[in-house]
Order: structure tokens, then sequence, then C-alpha cells
């Protein structure tokens, strides 16, 4: 190891998680400029937005994991003060109260959910033997099944899905014993009619609009055939970028933010998807390289559920915007427009660097 | 508290983190294939509908073609009608604007907060009408004051206008907004964004020709559906100009000289069939028709007891009188039933026996000793009874139908009616009654159940005038395309192209009866006689309409009276035009059916007179 790395190791910086993050950002921001019309001031708020981002990263690497072990009962309570607090006060956006509005800042606390809930459940997971024991998982699942609950109610169910399966991460990596999987697949299975039921009608819409968007392409369908359109006349080259018709006459909505993925594909084809695609397995990969080579189970949890709920949402963001899955309103990660994703995910990509700087080096690896 | 055993707990956590990653890494490929799958192998449908997203073709409709007449008058055309347009979205304070506009001109200031509150947000960039059909004065005033309306502006589209009013209406018809009953067995992309379509006469027959090609432009539009280019345009092409045969002024004059009556004058140019007039009073303006006529108004014309929106030259049938008498002379003649030298003594009435009904002469004294030519002159009725009687209803029905009666002249404008010669065989099928000689004395002075037309009259003096030859009388001349070509409209075929005689000097004998009728010192319109001392050869007829022949017309109610009637041609020796006149409930031919002749005929060798001056002058 040379002295600049080690002058960013003291910094607590990984030059490989930041400058596969600033990849990514930067193609964020180029292709939000064609997503916005060419809107320098949507640009400029994104970059400011990334700024603010980039700062909460590197602050958060300073704090050390030990740090972060301690803190976490604070902040998953924080969290879900804020979430009661939405639900009473919050301010309401398409039917759906998601926002909190704290004066100087607007946010959206479900967003905060996103790394409480790993953070909580790897912090009391990792302070027992594994494989968890049967009183621990049914801790974890109370401390789990409270915010998403929560956050289900706002009505947000794509946020509280992964909220949820952020946390389920946690424990399949814990060890939880088959078995106890095998239990949970077969009583959410049987519970999947109840479920069907009980969520919203729109949502319902949005589930049978993926299987067959022809059928209302003016209403609930509209999006899904806009984006199958925006994708496939791409091509593998693309329109080229600022030319892409369907985005620039307006006739893909959300093109800025759950559906930017549409844009790009359109102007910049299937090459430029599997571009981009490389771009996150640079970030992810990183992820995964600090996961496995963490020095303790806490950490090891973390970064691990934490890289593997920011793989989940390129996952989810893109089979939605691809008609694989209903919409369900999840932003692209560094790259769509908007503030509070993009804070959250670079304080998560923070943490996961904070595990990797804060190594003690008594083996090399 | 328990031990913690850090390698069983390390294995476990990198065997399930590998079986994480490999499902997410079978995610991720499968993302792969379907933007392969839409990218690459939908890639030509997905654009096609980006096209189709992207791109929409907007109609340009052409211009209509115009309508002349003959002498060059226009009588239909396309006159810039001015709307009132706001895009709301360029309008800062709309309420305020509109309060200011209200001082400028009139305006339903309700209406139209109501039709702007009714709009949709996303639209908001589309035009919106306030006010059709703007004032001149209106438009100028706005005009000066646009400055003070961002936002408002005034729009021109072409509307139909008649300029001649009723005097063409029946002929020219008129146009109407199109609905979708109009489009059936038209081109329905070539219609696409066309307002009005003609409905009836001219407008409505020669709908192709006048309508012209339309033309399209394919425009770039967003989802909004706002224009945001045109990529490509193709202009119009308008229609063709028809221009009639009809002569303005002559047409103007047979309406002035039907002024207070009832009734219809045709005129024909015999060489080309042109009918020069054609005037059936009272008649209605068929602008109203244009913008839509409103009920009310709409009512008033259907429920006139004149029945203006009836054109009584193609579909008005009369009783026709004695102008048939030419007709039946001719037929009897050639019959030799009668010959020029043979007479017949008229003491006022006619009996079939001798203590028969009597059938009345209209000369209660009687005519005395009559022959063919006194017979015309006179209108002799009781010489044609002998006639009728001596040829028999089969031969009267033979020469009437060969001068064009009982079937349509094949006059190029739709709706004529064919009118009735009466027959044995008619007769039985129709009223499934057996014929009788009474009917065949009265069918002689053309009454009983004989109808004819004008049209037909005025087809019968031509072929009078022409010894025979038929030319189908016809409104349409020519029509001519913006570039210029010329194309006639096709002639109909004359039903007999001409009427052969045994002896053609028998034109002669009747052409010169139907001349004293005029200019003789005993013919029953020697008030009739022309200008410049043109021969006009003519003749009178008094159709009864009530079964009261008796007593002085001035007695009878208006609708009672009898029908004047009266045919002609002139100049006789070298006819160059025929007429026909009908005056419903008229009075006598010679009163008033033969003046109004007389005058049309004025009409028309005058003004002929004063353009071969003007040839004459310039050459």
């Amino acid at each position: 190891m040379n002295r600049d790395s080690n002058l960013f190791l003291r910094l607590h910086v990984d030059i490989a998680l930041v400058s596969s993050v600033f990849i990514v950002c930067t193609i964020g921001l180029i292709l939000l400029y064609s997503a916005s019309n060419g809107s320098s001031e949507v640009v400029f708020r994104q970059l400011v937005r990334m700024m603010i981002g980039l700062t909460a990263m590197l602050s958060i690497a300073q704090v050390s994991p030990r740090a972060l072990l301690r803190l976490s009962p604070f902040i998953y309570l924080v969290g879900l003060i804020l979430l009661i607090a939405v639900h009473f006060f919050g301010d309401t956006s398409g039917g759906a109260a998601r926002w909190l509005d704290l004066g100087i800042v607007r946010f959206q606390p479900a967003e905060v959910m996103k790394i409480a809930v790993p953070l909580m459940l790897a912090a009391i997971i990792a302070n027992r033997p594994l494989p968890p024991s049967k009183r621990n998982i049914l801790l974890c699942s109370l401390i789990l099944v409270i915010p998403v609950f929560l956050i289900y109610q706002q009505p947000d169910l794509g946020t509280s899905l992964l909220v949820g399966f952020s946390g389920i991460i946690v424990l399949f990596l814990g060890g939880v014993s088959w078995r106890a999987i095998r239990y949970v697949s077969l009583f959410s299975l049987c519970a999947a009619p109840l479920a069907w039921i009980s969520i919203h009608s729109y949502q319902r819409e949005r589930i049978r609009t993926l299987f067959n968007p022809e059928n209302d392409p003016l209403g609930a369908g509209y999006h899904i055939i806009q984006s199958k359109i925006a994708i496939g006349s791409g091509g593998l080259y693309g329109k080229g970028w600022l030319n892409g018709t369907q985005s620039h006459l307006e006739f893909l909505p959300e093109r800025a933010t759950d559906f930017i993925f549409a844009v790009y594909c359109e102007e910049f084809g299937l090459v430029g998807v599997l571009m981009l695609m490389a771009a996150y397995l640079l970030v992810i990969s990183r992820g995964i390289h600090v996961a496995r080579n963490a020095q303790d189970t806490f950490e090891r949890l973390l970064s691990a559920s934490l890289i593997i709920t920011f793989v989940t949402y390129i996952i989810v963001n893109v089979m939605m915007v691809v008609g694989l899955m209903p919409v369900v309103g999840v932003p692209l990660p560094l790259i769509s427009y908007g503030g509070t994703s993009m804070v959250t995910m670079m304080a998560s990509l923070g943490m996961v660097m904070s595990i990797h700087t804060h190594r003690k080096f008594y083996s090399r690896d | 508290m328990e031990i913690k055993n850090k390698d069983s707990e390390r294995s476990i956590f990198f065997f399930r983190l590998n079986v994480i990653t490999a499902l997410l890494v079978a995610v991720l490929v499968c993302i792969v294939f379907r933007v392969f799958y839409l990218q690459i192998l939908n890639h030509e449908h997905f654009i096609t509908r980006a096209q189709e997203n992207r791109l929409k073709i907007q109609p340009i409709v052409p211009t209509r073609g115009l309508i002349y007449s003959s002498d060059g008058v226009l009588l239909a055309g396309n006159k810039p009608s001015f709307s009132l347009l706001v895009i709301p979205e360029k309008v800062n304070d709309m309420e305020a604007s509109i309060l200011r506009l209200s001082r400028l001109m009139q305006l339903d200031t309700g209406g139209v907060q109501e039709t702007l509150g009714g709009l949709k947000e996303r639209t908001s960039f589309r035009s919106v009408i306030l006010k059709n059909q703007l004032t001149e004065q209106e438009v100028a005033v706005f005009s000066v004051n646009r400055f003070r309306f961002p936002g408002f502006f005034i729009d021109s589209s072409l509307v139909r206008y008649y300029p001649m009013g009723s005097d063409m209406a029946h002929i020219v018809g008129y146009v109407g907004k199109m609905n979708s009953r109009d489009l059936s067995g038209l081109d329905n992309s070539n219609y696409r964004g066309t307002r009005f379509i003609g409905k009836i006469g001219v407008e409505s027959m020669q709908e192709e020709v006048l309508h012209g090609k339309a033309g399209y432009q394919k425009v770039e539009v967003n989802a909004e559906g706002r224009v945001l280019r045109v990529v490509e345009r193709k202009d119009p092409t308008a229609g063709s100009n028809v221009h009639l045969a009809v002569n303005s002024m002559m047409q103007r004059q047979a309406f002035q000289l039907l002024e207070g009556f009832s009734g219809a004058v045709v005129m024909l140019e015999l060489e080309s069939g042109s009918l020069l007039a054609s005037a059936s009073n009272p008649s209605f303006d068929p602008n109203l028709f244009v913008d839509g006529i409103s009920s009310s108004a709409y009512k008033q014309l259907i429920n006139s007891p004149g029945k203006p929106l009836f054109n009584r030259v193609l579909q008005g049938q009369y009783p026709p009188g004695s102008v048939v008498k030419p007709l039946i002379a001719i037929g009897a003649l050639e019959s030799a039933v009668e010959t020029t030298g043979s007479h017949v003594y008229c003491p006022g009435f006619y009996r079939l026996n001798d203590e028969g009904r009597r059938y009345h002469c209209w000369s209660e004294k009687g005519h005395g000793k009559v022959d063919l030519n006194n017979a015309i002159a006179r209108s002799c009725d009781v010489y044609f009874y002998q006639l009728a009687k001596n040829i028999g209803i089969d031969g009267l029905k033979e020469s009437l139908l060969s001068f064009g009666l009982g079937s349509q002249t094949g006059v190029d404008l739709p709706g004529e009616k064919s009118g009735l010669v009466p027959s044995r065989e008619w007769k039985k099928s129709a009223l499934g009654k057996s014929w009788y000689p009474g009917e065949t004395l009265i069918s002689g002075i053309g009454q009983g159940f004989m109808l004819a037309t004008p049209i037909q009259l005025a087809q019968a003096a031509a072929i009078l005038a022409r010894k025979g030859l038929v030319t189908p009388p016809r409104y349409l001349d020519y029509h001519q395309s913006t570039d210029g070509l010329k194309e006639e409209f096709p002639r109909q075929p004359a039903g007999s192209p001409r009427l052969q005689l045994r002896d053609a000097i028998h034109w002669d004998v009747v052409r010169d009866a139907m001349i004293d009728v005029i200019h003789s010192d005993f013919g029953t319109a020697r008030s009739a006689r022309l200008a410049d001392g043109i021969k006009f050869a003519g003749k009178t007829g008094t159709a009864q309409v009530s079964k009261v022949n008796r007593g002085s017309i001035k007695q009878k109610p208006m609708v009672l009276r009898d029908h004047a009637l009266f045919i002609g041609f002139a100049p006789a020796y070298k006819p160059e035009i025929a007429v026909a006149v009908l005056v419903e409930n008229g009075g006598s031919g010679s009163s008033t059916a033969a003046p109004i002749a007389q005058k049309m005929m004025d009409t028309f060798f005058y003004n002929e007179k004063k353009v071969d001056d003007i040839t004459y002058e310039s050459r």
C-alpha cells in the first residue's frame, strides 16, 4: 500500500467506491439534463443534492462501526418517531402522506428507515451467537414489522416492501434456519390472497396492468406502454443524447424521476444500458468486497445488507421500467431526480465505506 | 452469555451471501434479456409506435370552387368570416380582459366565462372560439386595440355566400354543415376537416367538382397534442369553378316579372339547350342555410303558402291548357285526321251527341267557322274538341309524348317531375276506371288529367321552334380547374334526337298559326308583340283550376282563379330562343302570361343587339 492510499485511509475514504459512485452520478447528471428537457436549473439542484449526499457519505465514513453500533437504537427510534409524526403532520402529495416538512428541509422519513432498520437488526443479531435464537428472531420481526406497517399505511407499498426486504436480508445472512425460512415462505404464500384484498385498489390496478397494459392504454397502462415504446425505440445504439422523442415530447411520464431509465434506454440504446450496468457493478462489487473483508459479524451483516438493498433498488426500478414488475414508485439509485433518496443512498454507502476504512490491519488482504 | 462461534458465523454468512449474489446475478441477466427483447427483437415495432406518437396528420381543407352565371356573375362565392379566439395560457387576467373586450363589442360574457371555465388546464394552449361572425366594425375595433389583448386574436375562415340570393336559390342550391349522412358514397379521407357540403342544387350535384382535393400536413406533436413543428406539407387543390348556362340578367328579369305572382318562367336557348332563365317565384335566400338555419326560420319557409322551397320549373305539375294545342295540331296533321283546309263551326259549345252535355268553348258566343290556323290563333276549344274526338285519346297521347310531355326532359338537375299524359291504360291502372269519350275531348284542350311542368312546356316550344330537333335543356355549361383546364359538362343524350314528320310543311303551318296568335289582329296575344319588329310565335293557355269557369275572374277567390300559361319562340322564322311562362292563378294566358313572355323576349333581344353593336363597333 502506498502513501496516497494511506492518506485516503486515514481520511476514511475508499477511493474505489467513491470513484465508482462518481461515475454513476456523472451519468445521472448528463441523463437528467436530457430528461428535464435541457433544464440546467434541475441539473444544478440535483448537483447540490449530490454534494449534500457526498458530504453525508464522507462524514458517516468518519464514524467508526463501533459508534454506529452504539448509535443504532437511537437512529431507529428517531426514524420511528418521524414516521409516526408523518402519520399526523405529513404533507400529502398524490393522496399519500410521505413528506415531513422541517422548515429548512422537506424529506421522507421512510427513507431514513432504509438505513435504520438494517442497522438496528444487524446490531441486535450480531450481539448474540448466531444463528439467532427464536426469541431473537421474534424481537427482530417486531422491530421490522412496526416501521414496515407504518410506511405501508402512508401508503407507500414499494418502500415498505423494500424496508421489509432489507431487514429480511439481515436475518437471512445472520443464519436464520432454513426451516424457519420455509415456514415464513409458506406463510406468506398463504397470506398472498389476503394481501391482494387488503392493498389499495390503485395498487391492484397497477399489478393487473403489468400483465395487460394495452387493456387501459390511457389510464393505468399509459406509463408502462410509453416506457416500453421509449426503450424499444432506442434500439442497439439509441437515438442519441437529447434526441429521445418519447421523453422530449413528453409522452413518457415521470421521466426525470422513476422512469429515467427509460429515457436512458431510448437515448443510449442497449450498448448504453450495458455500460450503465457496468458502472453500477463497480459500486456493487466494491460493496460486496467490503462485506467479504469485514472484520466482525456486525460489520459483515450491515455492509452486506446495505449493498444488497442498494442492488435491490436498482433491480426493482429497472424491472418496473422495463415492464417486469408493477409500477411501485422506486427511484433509480444515484440517478433519479430527488433529494431524500440520493442522500439516503450516499449515507448507506458511507457506512459501507466506514466499515472498510476502519479495519484494523492485523492482517493484510 | 453464550459463546459466539466466529468461524461458523463466517461460513454461514459467506454461503448465504453467495446464494444472494447468485440470485441477484440471475435477475440481472433476466433484465438484460428483457432489454434485449425490447430494444433488439422488437425494435421495429416500438420505433413505429414512437413515430405514431410523435407525428399527427392534419387535413387542410381545399377552397371550394366558385359558381358563375353564363354572363360571368358570381353566384356562389367564399367570403372570409371572422372569429374572435383566445389562447387561455397566454392571458394573464382572463376576467379583466373579457370585461375590457365586452366594452368594445357585443360579447355574451356569461357564456364566455362558462366556456373558459370548462376548459382543462393541460390544454390551455389550444385556442378557444369566443365569438363567431364578427362584423367588419368589430374586426376593425379589435385590430386597433389588439395590443391591449395579448392572447386574443382574430381568425378568418371561408364561408359560402350567394350574392344573387333568392334569384338562383333553386338552381345553385346551398351548402350546409356536413353530417355523417352526407359522407356516404364520398371519399372520407378527402372530407376530413371539411365543414360544409352541398345539400341541394348544383352545390350538391357537382359536390365532387366543387370540393377539390384536401391537402394535409404532418406535424410533430407532444403528449399534450401541442403542435411543435410541421414536418411535411401537401397543399390542397382548390375545387373547380362551375360555370352555369343561366344568364343572371335574364334570371333577374324573370323574377322581376313574376313579382307578386306564384309562377315560373323558363327561357331556353335553342341551339345549345341552355336555360338562360329558370325562375320559380317565390324563392328563398340560400344564405340562411349555410350556417344552419334556425328552426323558426325554417318553419316559416315550410309553412309559407307560396311554397318558396318548391322549384316550380322542375317540380310544379300543372294542367297545360291551350298551350298544347299546337302540339295536338301537329299530331292531327301528321295522322291525316286533319288537313289545313277543313273547317269546324264553333257555336260556343260542343256536344258529343245531340242530347249530350255541352263542352263549352272559352268564348261564350262562339268563334263561328274556324280552320286550323284560326283555331290556334283564337284558341278555339270547339275545334280542338272535334280534333280530339277524331284522333282519339291514343293519337293524342302519342303526339304529346313525342313533344316530351309525360317524361322527364333529362335536364341536368335532379328532382324533375315527369308530368302526366293520360291514356286508357293509365286510367285503368291508376284509377281503376275505364276511359270516357268526354275525357278525350277535354284532353284536346290540355285539361282533365293532363299535367306538365314548365320545363316540359319550354322544351315542347323548343321542339316546335327547331322543327323537331330535340336538345335537352341544361343548367350546367363547363367547369374550370384552378390551373385553367376547362371541361364541358357531359350533355344528356336526348330521348329521341329528332321528331320526324311525314310532311315537314306541317311545322310551318303550325308556326304560322302561332305567329298569328301574336301578330294577326284576331290572335289571343296581340299585345305581346316584340320590339324592333321581331316576329314572335306563341300560344296562350288558361288552365282551369276550379270547375266553375263562368263569371268574372275578379269574383273568384285567388286560389280558384285559372292558371295563366304561355309558350313561344322568336324570331319566328329563325328561332333563337323559346320561352314558357306559368302564372299560378294568374287569370288568363293572354293577359298575364303573354306579357311576361314578351318582356323576357324583348330583354333578350335588346341585350343581344347591344352586344352585337358593341362587337360591331369594336371591329
